[in-house]
């Protein structure tokens, strides 16, 4: 990359850059994307600065490229990551997060007396989104909770 | 997949105002033999005993037959059977399933697994549809419309799920609201916040007597210990208001009182014999409206 800073994290040939990761949900976001059994080189970058975020986190992937459905599962940890996709060091493409309209069999239901915390059930919530904050509806219990960023 | 009614927010205004007129037939013609033939389920995975009883009553009495259970203890689910495989099973006798739960979200989860309609009569703190209907139909019938009425709500308007089903149903009908509760039990945020954003006004208070003489319904309810996991914050407000005969003297003279029943020291006996009092009446609605819920649910819509 033709640049005269010095990158924190070291430049990738061809994969994902996945930037502006909320610094406390890096582990959370490799997990939804199922990387911590993955064997390609991952590099990874906590508590760097930024001007938007404060702290973030970055997660680059080399020889790795992502579909739009499985980048939309980090969504409800970080809405505002970017992602570049890298191709012989160079950005070919960017890509946002979308926040899917609901979201099947990922997040646990926060009310312990919600059907779906005692037998055997994928748990659907329908997402409402909201300036600063994003709200779980439970498809079953009903109730409501609210995830706030930032 | 059949028409179920797990959530008052499943039937439309339109919908709501039609059950309320099938209603009002039944309460004229108590036996229809409709459904002769046909078997409904009661699953009570919770004990209960007004709303078990006015089901089952009212499946007679259209002339079906009714099984199922009152409590899980003789039954496989005690052996530790899942609920998909009790409601498929179940399902495969009967051609309606009514069933109350303990655990929140139960029965949309059986109208998901079953190809019947599901008729949810309580889902833990969540919905119990039935009663929502019930109380607008004793609110139409004391009232004679259901359009702008003033309803003072008392006792346990935290936990309560009567209350916060009644609140939202009545939001198809220009309400205005007075939540009355000890600071404990207030209104939860988000039901205020509801009626903000449509604009309905709604005083708070946690005196009793402050608003008993500008209401056209009074909806007392019961402080439910069950409801709560500190004993100590239940011993508190347990018995935090008690409606006696001699405040009801400048009450408005449409003014019912209301109650889901069971009562335990909310309103004391002497109340029962002014003309103010009309939670039994509301208990005998129940069959009635849900009679109407069971014919329409199975198809039957005139």
């Amino acid at each position: 990359m033709p640049s005269n800073k010095q990158l924190v994290v070291s430049a990738i040939k061809d994969g994902t850059v996945l930037d502006h990761i909320p610094a406390s949900n890096v582990f959370k976001v490799m997990n939804l994307l199922g990387l911590q059994n993955a064997e390609n080189q991952i590099t990874v970058g906590f508590n760097l600065e930024s001007g938007s975020l404060g702290r973030k986190g970055i997660i680059k992937v080399a020889g790795r490229f992502f579909k739009d459905s499985e980048l939309n599962r980090i969504a409800l940890v970080a809405p505002l990551a970017t992602v570049n996709i890298i191709k012989d060091y160079e950005v070919v493409e960017k890509k946002t997060i979308t926040l899917p309209d609901e979201i099947i069999g990922m997040e646990k239901c926060a009310n312990p007396l919600c059907v779906t915390n005692h037998q055997p059930i994928k748990t659907k919530f329908a997402i409402i989104k909201e300036d600063n904050s994003i709200k779980l509806a439970c498809h079953y219990c009903e109730k409501v909770t609210e995830i706030v960023y930032l | 997949m059949p028409k179920s009614l797990i959530s008052i927010h499943d039937f439309s205004k339109d919908e709501i105002l039609h059950i309320l007129d099938i209603a009002k037939f039944m309460e004229k013609n108590r036996c229809q033999k409709i459904l002769d033939g046909k078997v409904v389920a009661c699953l009570f995975f919770e004990p209960s005993t007004r709303t078990r009883l006015s089901f089952e009553t009212a499946a007679n009495r259209l002339g079906a037959r009714v099984i199922g259970f009152s409590d899980t203890a003789n039954t496989s689910i005690s052996k530790g059977e899942t609920l998909k495989d009790t409601i498929k099973m179940v399902s495969n006798y009967v051609d309606m399933i009514i069933m109350r739960h303990p655990l929140e979200g139960a029965a949309r989860y059986a109208s998901e697994v079953c190809d019947l309609p599901v008729v949810n009569a309580g889902d833990g703190a969540n919905q119990h549809p039935s009663q929502t209907l019930l109380d607008l139909y004793t609110i139409l019938q004391t009232q004679g419309r259901l359009d702008n009425i003033r309803i003072n709500m008392v006792g346990d308007l935290k936990y309560g799920r009567t209350v916060h089903s009644l609140l939202q149903a009545l939001c198809h009908f220009n309400p205005e609201f007075i939540f009355t509760a000890p600071d404990e039990l207030k209104m939860p945020q988000e039901y205020k916040t509801l009626l903000d954003s449509k604009g309905f006004p709604y005083e708070e208070t946690s005196s009793l007597t402050e608003h008993l003489n500008d209401c056209d319904i009074l909806y007392m309810t019961r402080v439910q210990g069950e409801r709560f996991s500190d004993p100590m914050e239940y011993e508190k407000v347990k018995n935090v208001y008690h409606l006696k005969a001699d405040m009801l003297g400048g009450v408005r003279d449409n003014m019912k009182i209301l109650h889901p029943l069971p009562r335990v020291g909310e309103i004391a006996e002497d109340v029962d014999n002014t003309p103010y009092a009309y939670y039994f009446k509301q208990a005998e609605n129940g069959m009635y409206v849900r009679m109407a819920i069971i014919s329409y649910l199975l198809g039957y819509n005139n």
